[in-house]
């Protein structure tokens, strides 16, 4: 039995790399992280002929070897470290069949590692359309390689794909182009320093400027002993390199490529031309923009309800079914509501991935980043920031794990730390009943201003967003070199098993990974609202029938003044009773405190909790609303909820970081506790200053 | 005609000449914009920046403050 043959998928972005990884695995896959990093990290396992099993891993794409990203860095370190246990024992280069000269200099730098590689030519369907022909067995030859040609959407070639990686000790591992003719003294002196080391790895260790993390320390500070030469002389070293690599392949492609330009068709400029106008283009992003904010409200309310009423009714079958307890109670009460929290956003994530993932395969994403950067740009944002702050009206995690494609760290970081700001959908159920109770009905030329007050806080959230982000941009001092290249790529129609392997691996993620936390969280909280410490709390029953006991209360009102009693007395209402003073001077009480502490894992809990408090069976908002509406407030005698201090409450929703989820996904993408610290004290903090300001000038 | 990038309009076509090196990333160099290859303006957005250029066969969109590193001779008026 031969051991697994360990296989290395390496290409450019847009080549239909991944289309080939599952094409190769089906859905064998798994998806993780880079230990220490947070770059995907997708394997998979392949059945080849005769019992042989290949473990593929997709590395990130990248234009070549000289890394100018962490995703990049993975690349390198993966083809440098031979102990790695996933170095390839092949690799398969990937190639556009109508880019063939660009994929090739990636190409010949993995040949120069003497690694042994195969160059699977993709889309190789398009070649009649374009007028492409190739004369394999001369590329093969000048390239010292096997050749596969392929086409994923065709499913053509991958058997024959197979079949090279089985045989792959026969290729060769000769390089194709020699390197170090472009400094042959300089090179001459490496050679001879490190005698036992491969040429080319020796140099890319030293123009490198990568944190090789996993490679052994000893060997790259040895080499890097060896750096005689300026970083402005590697760099023209590396730009040589670059041309003498292109002559190779100008070289090679004038014979072994024609292109009949005359039989080529060109959908692309015809496309471009309404798509990237610079009235038209806006105004397309603009409808496609509409109706991806119109799918995810309205479509997804339909499975959302009923996600909704199906764990209702699960709680309620636990409840009846299982003996009566603690333990009954914390599975009916704590962990079905909170799973039911976890899965009630899968619709809503779903369609925003389903979305994201047609535009990028399709090639529209690169047409709206080309459109939006310059507006971007003046916010310390990138073109490619604009994909993020719209799915995040919707929700900020879908948004946040949206971030991945902007290559600037610094850029993204932003990107992430401002996106909370945008108006998320948990928001709205807050928003919808305290601009009921607060803002006077009548209209304002023809706009009530109930509705001009909601699309006053969108704009408030986008604007804070954007404001931040310019703000972030003068302070933050991180030294990620921000260039702005973004390849086109040719439209394509999406492929349907691409669309959805990425939409069910993405809301696999969230439910997994979010999930865990919001499920502790949702435990916890049951608890303090269940239990709490002293007679008040453990007698509650006894204490409230005496006190009602001449006003003759019917058996559900009683339940309901029982209830309210236990949660002013459980951990949760003494919470709520400590922060009063904090929260006094926004004229809240301790009832909108326990609200505002429940909610600080997931905002939409502030309508459930009030309910809740009021000692409201039902829970419809008209209720809730004419409870609230009835509220005094103790030390003026007027309605608690009155116009200043609804506004305060408003304005701090708005601003403060109240969702535990989007904490738990910013740490996972930043890995690192210190921006999500950050961002719960500061918009926490500015959003209470907000909300003082507001109240103490209102009242 | 020797221009900059930054200076051709829309169908406009030229050789490159001359690459700044210290101030144009390796990764553009890599996708083929280096002396002697071809390279057309396909489309601008509004400022014309950034630009969408086919250089030697790859289209790219790159932001202005970058093309005026590149120098190019017109070859189609």
């Amino acid at each position: 039995m031969p051991k697994q043959i360990n296989v290395a998928l390496i290409g450019n972005p847009n080549t239909g790399k991944t289309s080939v990884f599952n094409a190769l695995t089906g859905l064998n896959q798994k998806v993780g992280n880079y230990p220490g990093i947070t770059v995907e990290k997708k394997e998979g396992v392949c059945k080849l002929p005769r019992g042989v099993k290949a473990h593929i891993i997709d590395l990130p794409g990248t234009y070549s070897l000289n890394a100018s990203s962490l995703d990049e860095n993975v690349v390198i370190e993966l083809l440098l470290n031979k102990k790695d246990k996933d170095f390839p024992d092949v690799a398969v280069v990937v190639s556009d069949v109508e880019n063939l000269k660009r994929n090739l200099l990636l190409y010949t730098q993995i040949k120069d590692l003497k690694i042994p590689t195969i160059l699977a030519i993709n889309m190789s369907d398009r070649m009649k359309y374009k007028g492409i022909q190739l004369d394999i067995p001369f590329l093969e030859k000048e390239l010292h390689t096997k050749i596969a040609l392929i086409s994923t959407r065709k499913n053509k070639g991958i058997d024959q794909l197979k079949e090279l990686i089985i045989n792959f000790k026969e290729l060769s591992t000769e390089p194709c182009v020699n390197a170090s003719e472009v400094d042959s003294n300089y090179f001459d002196g490496l050679r001879k320093a490190f005698p036992n080391q491969l040429l080319y790895k020796l140099w890319l260790v030293i123009s490198q400027d990568v944190n090789f993390g996993k490679t052994d320390r000893n060997e790259v500070d040895v080499i890097n002993s060896f750096k005689t030469k300026s970083k402005a002389d590697l760099k023209r070293l590396q730009q040589k390199e670059t041309i003498k690599r292109y002559q190779f392949i100008n070289n090679t492609l004038k014979i072994g490529q024609t292109i009949d330009l005359k039989s080529a068709k060109d959908l692309r400029i015809k496309l471009d031309r309404i798509l990237t106008h610079k009235v038209w283009g806006y105004l397309i992003f603009f409808v496609i923009l509409l109706t991806i904010f119109q799918a995810i409200y309205d479509w997804s309310s339909v499975p959302m309800d009923f996600i909704d009423s199906v764990f209702a009714s699960l709680s309620e079958l636990t409840k009846n079914s299982l003996p009566q307890g603690a333990f009954t109670d914390l599975i009916a009460e704590g962990i079905i509501p909170g799973l039911g929290g976890i899965v009630i956003f899968i619709p809503q994530i779903a369609f925003l991935f389903l979305f994201i993932a047609v535009l990028e395969e399709s090639g529209y994403m690169s047409r709206v980043v080309f459109l939006m950067d310059r507006i971007m740009r003046r916010f310390g944002l990138s073109g490619k920031s604009i994909v993020p702050l719209i799915s995040g009206t919707a929700c900020a995690i879908p948004a946040i794990m949206a971030t991945r494609n902007i290559e600037s760290w610094k850029e993204r970081l932003i990107t992430i730390l401002v996106t909370p700001f945008t108006t998320c959908s948990a928001r709205l159920p807050v928003y919808l009943i305290i601009i009921s109770l607060v803002i006077p009905e009548g209209r304002f030329i023809g706009l009530s201003y109930q509705a001009l007050t909601l699309m006053l806080l969108y704009l408030i959230g986008f604007g804070a967003a954007i404001f931040s982000a310019w703000l972030l941009n003068k302070i933050l001092k991180i030294n990620s070199k921000t260039f702005f290249v973004v390849e086109m790529p040719n439209y394509k129609l999406p492929l349907f098993k691409n669309v959805a392997l990425t939409v069910i691996e993405k809301t696999k993620s969230f439910v997994f990974g979010a999930g865990k936390i919001i499920l502790a969280i949702s435990i916890v909280l049951w608890f303090l609202a269940s239990y709490g410490p002293g007679d008040e709390f453990n007698n509650a029953e006894d204490i409230v029938t005496t006190e009602y006991a001449s006003q003759n209360l019917s058996d559900v009102e009683l339940q309901q003044k029982i209830a309210s009693h236990k949660l002013e007395h459980s951990f949760i209402g003494i919470a709520g009773h400590a922060i009063e003073p904090t929260i006094r001077p926004l004229g809240y009480d301790w009832k909108i405190g326990i609200a505002l502490v429940s909610s600080f894992a997931a905002r939409e809990v502030f309508v459930g909790t009030l309910a809740t408090i009021y000692s409201v069976g039902s829970d419809e908002e008209e209720t809730i609303k004419n409870r609230m509406a009835g509220e005094v407030n103790p030390i003026t005698g007027g309605p608690l909820f009155n116009f200043a201090s609804g506004i305060s409450l408003l304005l701090f929703y708005a601003f403060a970081m109240q969702c535990m989820s989007t904490l738990a996904i910013v740490k996972r993408e930043t890995n690192s506790w210190k921006w999500p610290i950050l961002q719960l004290t500061i918009m926490t903090a500015f959003a209470y200053v907000v909300a003082l300001i507001a109240f103490q000038v209102l009242k | 005609m020797q221009v900059t990038l930054a200076d051709i309009k829309r169908g406009q076509q030229g050789i490159i000449t001359d690459v700044s090196s210290i101030h144009i990333p390796l990764k553009l160099l890599e996708m083929g914009c280096l002396p002697g290859n071809l390279v057309e303006l396909v489309q601008v957005a509004p400022f014309a920046d950034p630009m969408y250029l086919n250089i030697n066969g790859t289209h790219l969109a790159i932001r202005k403050e970058t093309a005026i590193h590149i120098l190019i001779d017109i070859t189609n008026a």
